[in-house]
């Protein structure tokens, strides 16, 4: 509706106040955008309690019920952590590619990958039964990486080369990665016929804080494992390069002004590879943080959405890598207590309505909405 | 020869599912409106119909409360989309999240309710179905809704191409300016369209759980087609025509990979999917490479034919300002 419906609108009607709706010239200040996402996660909320009524539930008891279950004590923390740790990879790889509003979709099947690039370092195997702890922890980072990083590539020259849809080809690699796992689940290195592999042996587990509970008691069944810290350093490494360096610059030219970028001379469809490449890495980091930290082998179903729920986390935290780790913190909480909330799509639908509140409030970042009261004619 | 029409007949069945929702989609972007919550709306459709017609035992009266409901969902993204503003992509990607999660919630426990509900006729043609081969792909025992789906493509394909609202409909996806100038509504057709898209993904969602394969399966009861079917909007060119031609091929290809699971012999050799069913997660591989495949062919002809993408997808019109 353009600026003179709404001025006509408001006076057929005679509203004691006048709503006007003009586009920003200058910038908002820097609290808005922040303010205006908190407002549209509590809105969401509400809309979530309005639904989960509406279905014959009891909104309060089930908010409460996720508060207690995800922040109530240091041991139901640090597992509020544990799911919180894919969860900050998928939203930095997707906040990546957003960035240079390539829509990578397919965090989910880079997470498989991820996943599967690790598991094959212990289960092919890559290295001996008893190789040294570090040695496998290097191992399986640069497997899991370099597998999702190939199922990023794919999307991503198919993008440079011949215009494929990224959506489209992104998202059916997720289910073809599904399948692959499936495959190798069941066929390859099931257990006693079981859709599982085998127990990696401990020297292929991520360090969890539990495994100082013998010296320092306080960690005693901390289950929050090293993936954190890859977590954060892969944030701190993406928010330089993103802000400070010459690569990032680029990357956000080709977002904002992809025809400035080519007449600057920055070469699209290269970059378009490596950030898709990058993005499939962290995400396939993912995977093997939460198979060689959590699962400690091989299975189906290892992700339930984490792929998909780092797109709304990347857009929650306005693409920024280290404003990922605090939203990832919150979006943890939702999936660990929502699993025990009933009906079991409630957390999807809170995730959806949170989305659908922020895409809609970024009007207010466009345009000036001023209330002024109407003086009597 | 006995099993190859089995899956072609099959086929077209299944791919009637993705017929709807692909023309669907077409309307949608022809009007400048790219909708990614396809898979979502068809989700909506396919819960609705399933919920309403288990409640009233009335698939009929399921089917049309499951196209209206996918069409209110749909207003959420023009909304957000057409009035303010917003990214298509991200809005789109939202509307599914949204539409996942209310058909789950929603959904709960109709899952028992399989063999309860009624579901919506199949029969054959008379005349037709004597045509030999023809007549037993498409007119032997398929669902009303096949045949629904063989009328509506002509006329879907006629109201675009020869009819002054389907010359409006493209011109407010090509150049909004100038059909705003003649005084034909952007904003308010673009919301049709957009509605139009929802009713029809609903009728493919509800065609899934009334009638393909009767029952409701959370998220498994679309399994992706609705995102199969965007990328069958590039391949058809957002022609209807077209786009029936891909949807049954796919919906072929569907059954296909289900039912050669079946003979121990193939064409004479011996079945590597019958004698190591794990072969078989290949297969099911098969229809989304297949997608990445027909994005490929579709790319290249729209840029060899210079045709294709209507000009003002994926752009919102802000009337006065510079640009499409």
């Amino acid at each position: 509706m353009t600026d003179t419906d709404m001025k006509k609108s408001a006076s057929r009607f005679k509203l004691p106040f006048s709503v006007k709706i003009e586009p920003r010239v200058d910038d908002p200040p820097k609290w808005f955008s922040p303010m205006l996402s908190v407002i549209a996660v509590v809105f969401a909320l509400l809309i979530g309690a309005l639904v989960i009524w509406l279905g014959g539930g009891e909104p309060w008891k089930a908010y409460a019920h996720i508060a207690r279950y995800s922040f109530g004590s240091v041991g139901v923390l640090s597992d509020t952590m544990v799911k919180a740790i894919p969860l900050m990879l998928v939203g930095l790889a997707c906040s990546l590619a957003f960035r240079m509003k390539l829509w990578n979709i397919g965090a989910e099947g880079q997470f498989y990958l991820g996943a599967f690039g690790a598991s094959m370092i212990v289960l092919l195997p890559v290295l001996p039964e008893d190789a040294p702890k570090w040695l496998f922890i290097i191992t399986m980072i640069i497997s899991g990486m370099l597998f999702g990083a190939l199922w990023g590539f794919i999307p991503g020259f198919l993008k440079a080369k011949y215009n494929v849809n990224e959506i489209i080809s992104t998202l059916m690699m997720n289910y073809i990665a599904i399948e692959w796992n499936n495959y190798f689940i069941y066929a390859v290195w099931s257990e006693g016929g079981f859709q599982m592999s085998r127990m990696f042996q401990r020297n292929a587990w991520l360090p969890r804080f539990s495994d100082l509970g013998k010296t320092i008691p306080f960690f005693r069944g901390l289950t929050t494992h090293m993936g954190l810290l890859f977590a954060i350093i892969a944030a701190v490494i993406l928010w330089w390069i993103l802000a400070k360096s010459q690569w990032g610059y680029e990357i956000r030219l080709i977002g904002d002004n992809p025809r400035a970028a080519e007449y600057a001379g920055v070469s699209i469809k290269k970059n378009v590879v490596l950030v898709m490449m990058l993005s499939g890495a962290l995400a396939g980091l993912a995977g093997m943080s939460e198979i060689t930290g959590v699962v400690h082998r091989l299975q189906g179903a290892i992700s339930p959405g984490y792929g998909y729920t780092g797109i709304i986390i990347a857009w929650l935290a306005k693409l920024n890598p280290l404003a990922v780790i605090l939203v990832s913190i919150l979006f943890g909480a939702l999936i660990l207590a929502g699993r025990e909330v009933q009906p079991s799509g409630i957390p999807t639908l809170i995730q959806g309505v949170i989305i659908v509140a922020l895409i809609a409030s970024d009007y207010f970042l466009r345009n000036r909405v001023s209330i002024t009261r109407r003086m009597e004619e | 020869m006995d099993f190859i029409l089995i899956i072609l007949a099959s086929g077209v069945a299944t791919g009637t599912v993705l017929l709807y929702a692909t023309v669907g989609e077409a309307f949608s972007e022809r009007s400048g409106i790219l909708n990614l919550g396809v898979e979502g709306m068809m989700l909506i459709g396919a819960m609705t119909a399933y919920k309403v017609s288990a409640a009233t035992n009335n698939p009929w009266l399921g089917l049309l409360v499951a196209m209206f409901a996918a069409g209110a969902i749909s207003q959420v993204h023009a909304f957000i989309t057409i009035t303010l503003q917003s990214d298509q992509v991200v809005s789109g990607l939202a509307l599914n999240f949204l539409a996942i999660g209310i058909s789950l919630v929603l959904g709960e426990g109709l899952t028992s309710l399989r063999d309860v509900v009624p579901s919506l006729p199949s029969f054959s043609i008379p005349v037709l179905v004597q045509i030999p081969i023809l007549g037993r792909i498409f007119f032997t025992n398929q669902s009303v809704m096949v045949y629904l789906g063989f009328i509506f493509v002509p006329l879907a394909w006629y109201y675009i191409n020869r009819t002054r609202p389907g010359l409006h409909l493209r011109a407010v996806g090509e150049y909004p300016a100038a059909a705003d100038t003649l005084g034909i509504g952007v904003y308010s057709l673009r919301y049709f369209y957009v509605f139009v898209g929802g009713l029809l993904a609903g009728l493919g969602g509800a065609t899934i759980s009334l009638s393909i394969s009767p029952g409701w399966f959370g998220a498994l009861t679309t399994a992706g087609q609705g995102w199969i079917a965007i990328g069958l909007v590039i391949f058809a060119q957002w022609n209807p025509v077209r786009a029936a031609f891909g949807a049954y091929t796919f919906g072929a290809l569907r059954r296909l990979v289900l039912d050669i699971q079946g003979p121990a012999t193939l064409l004479g050799f011996a079945n590597p999917f019958f004698y190591n069913p794990h072969n078989a997660f290949f297969l099911k591989m098969i229809p989304f490479a297949f997608t990445i495949v027909v994005l490929v062919i579709g790319s290249r002809e729209a840029n060899r034919k210079r045709i294709g993408t209507p000009s003002a997808l994926g752009l919102p019109y802000i009337r006065g300002q510079r640009g499409l």
